[in-house]
């Protein structure tokens, strides 16, 4: 493909009062995994939503394989494939007629459906249940047809919101071993959502997004090591006192994440023994852990990605009445 | 690697440009995914039969000893017959819209709605398909002719089979514009209960449509069910054997100001109306957000 898979510039959707997304910037090269990650109500499916044509920005622009989200909404729509995270397969049906459903409405050439229909249920391990209602597939099973149902058409850009939301970890081990095997025979660029951190790490390059803007977009390697620190959690009699101490004595400055006191410092293991030696509050226990994700997205936002799911919880569910009146 | 084996042995698909046969097999898969529902649900056909059956029979029947002597001596269940062909088509054709909002509630409306047709195919292939069942129920009902002393003459089934396809036309696309702006399917039906009772009684099913009070002529003639029930009713009555007097007095035809309307401009107005509300069907679903 010529030029960027994907480009936007200064997206903004606002829900009346709400503003989903606040300006987006950022651009997605051919054949890539781009991960979009953060919190839930973070503007992630705001933005893909966007992206695959079905609502409108409030202002910025976004192009998906050369064309104009707004304008050019059939050529876009030709050249995506789409999984979302709430099913939308016809129960009624069996797994094979949902695929050919799909071909038709994508006006498949029809000498390549039965082909590509099998090649797609063989990939996704599914060709043996071809005949079953859908109905009877299980969370996991229901997530493969649905992938391999955006594949049929072969898409250039492959949207998956969530894709392992809901299942338990064997299966989300599975779809990851799927998608990592579409990557090596298919050229495709994949633009993925999630809020697990350990998923993020399979991505190319990941943009961190926080209340509707992307704070932070790099590979996974190099934004851990921007951070350069490690992550110290504990637990004491007095936290309140903790978090005095730690800045009197060592000039550190500590949040309450988790339940527990947490900050980041340099040589994590050569920090204990020093704490330990004179800190005026009893310590009950200490965790040193290596930079993850997680402490990437703790130091651009200042909280933990699940502290900051609990917070916007509320916000979310006045963005999903809102987009429910207003998305139809 | 069987997996790159694989991928050497399939060419990968480009989408075309959408055409206009791309937008007409479109509409058939649309329509055709609705026949595969209708058909794989035996108990929705049963019970979508059961309430035209109940006014026929049981109805019909109970009321027949108070009526005897205003039916000119013709069975009442005779009488209600057009009526219940009707009925039975107006109860599948806006279960059949209500399909759009549970799509929409468990998700598949979306994969329609994300696919490189216009939205207008689909609402198209959605009431083409919702008409054909309920016309496909009305056949059920015209199967019945026999039991309450009506002929199986060619000619008046495919009278009964046209209005029955118009009416279903018309009712569909007027389920399509309700559930085009409705989310929820409780709140679905209420609605439609609410609209769907009135409109049956208003339209002379259950009554001949002269002599009433004003008010009540008034609300039949704009009541578009009335001019697919009474071209129905004059259908039937063709085809009985049955004093001038009962004729006039149970069959007199709708008027427009002492104007009797004609059967074909009837269902002109039918179908004017239905392809009316799929007008405004299509221009709700192609707005987006």
């Amino acid at each position: 493909m010529d030029g960027p898979a994907v480009s936007v510039s200064g997206l903004v959707r606002r829900y009346g009062e709400l503003e989903a997304v606040r300006g987006i910037d950022l651009t997605v090269d051919a054949d890539e995994t781009f991960g979009f990650l953060g919190p839930n109500g973070a503007g992630k499916s705001t933005t893909i939503n966007i992206l695959c044509t079905l609502i409108r920005p409030t202002a910025g622009s976004a192009r998906v394989a050369g064309y104009d989200v707004v304008r050019e909404r059939d050529e876009v729509r030709r050249n995506i494939g789409l999984v979302f995270q709430d099913t939308t397969l016809d129960g009624y049906l069996t797994a094979e007629r949902n695929l050919r459903l799909h071909a038709e409405l994508y006006g498949m050439p029809r000498s390549i459906v039965a082909p590509r229909v099998r090649d797609v249920l063989d990939m996704v391990g599914l060709w043996d249940r071809r005949n079953s209602k859908v109905s009877a597939f299980s969370g996991g099973m229901k997530r493969r047809l649905e992938i391999a149902r955006g594949l049929l058409h072969s898409p250039r850009v492959l949207f998956l919101d969530e894709p392992t939301i809901g299942l338990d970890p064997q299966t989300r081990a599975s779809i990851w071993s799927y998608i990592r095997e579409l990557r090596n025979r298919e050229h495709i660029t994949i633009f993925m959502t999630t809020h697990y951190m350990d998923e993020a790490e399979y991505c190319d390059r990941i943009a961190i997004i926080d209340q509707g803007k992307i704070i932070a977009l790099d590979t996974p390697q190099a934004l851990k090591a921007s951070i350069g620190k490690d992550r110290v959690q504990m637990h004491t009699e007095d936290d309140a006192r903790a978090l005095h101490a730690l800045a009197e004595q060592f000039g550190i400055t500590a949040t309450m994440a988790e339940g527990a006191v947490t900050f980041a410092v340099e040589e994590g293991e050569q920090f204990i023994p020093k704490l330990f030696s004179d800190f005026p509050v009893a310590i009950r226990s200490v965790n040193v852990s290596r930079p993850s994700l997680d402490d990437v997205f703790m130091s651009y936002t200042g909280t933990t990605i699940r502290d900051a799911e609990a917070s916007t919880a509320d916000q979310l569910r006045a963005g999903a009445t809102l987009f429910r009146r207003g998305g139809r | 690697m069987s997996a790159s084996a694989a991928a050497a042995t399939v060419a990968t698909v480009r989408v075309p440009f959408r055409t206009a046969a791309s937008e007409l097999r479109a509409i058939k898969i649309v329509w055709h995914r609705e026949l595969i529902r209708y058909f794989s649900d035996r108990l929705r056909i049963v019970t979508a039969l059961l309430q035209p059956a109940l006014f026929l029979f049981v109805l019909g029947t109970g009321l027949s000893r108070l009526a005897s002597a205003g039916t000119e001596g013709l069975n009442l269940r005779t009488f209600f017959y057009p009526g219940i062909l009707a009925m039975a088509v107006l109860f599948t054709a806006i279960f059949s819209a209500a399909s759009v909002v549970w799509d929409r509630e468990f998700g598949f409306l979306r994969e329609m709605l994300v696919a490189p047709v216009r939205r207008s195919s689909i609402v198209i292939g959605k009431c083409l398909g919702g008409a054909t069942v309920a016309a496909t129920q009305g056949v059920l009902m015209i199967a019945l002719a026999g039991l309450v002393g009506v002929p199986y003459a060619p000619t008046l089934i495919l009278a009964v089979l046209g209005l029955q396809i118009l009416l279903a036309f018309m009712l569909t696309a007027f389920g399509l514009v309700v559930a085009a702006r409705v989310t929820q399917m409780q709140t679905f039906m209420a609605l439609t209960q609410m609209l769907i009772m009135p409109l049956f009684f208003l339209s002379g099913a259950m009554y001949p449509v002269t002599g009433l009070p004003t008010w009540l002529t008034a609300l039949n003639r704009v009541d578009p069910l009335t001019y697919a029930v009474d071209p129905m009713r004059r259908a039937v009555f063709a085809h009985l054997t049955i004093s001038p007097t009962a004729r006039a007095r149970l069959d007199p035809g709708v008027t427009w100001g002492g104007w009797h309307v004609p059967a074909m401009l009837q269902a002109v107005v039918v179908l004017a109306i239905g392809l009316g509300l799929l007008g405004v069907a299509i221009a709700e679903f192609s707005r987006s957000d």
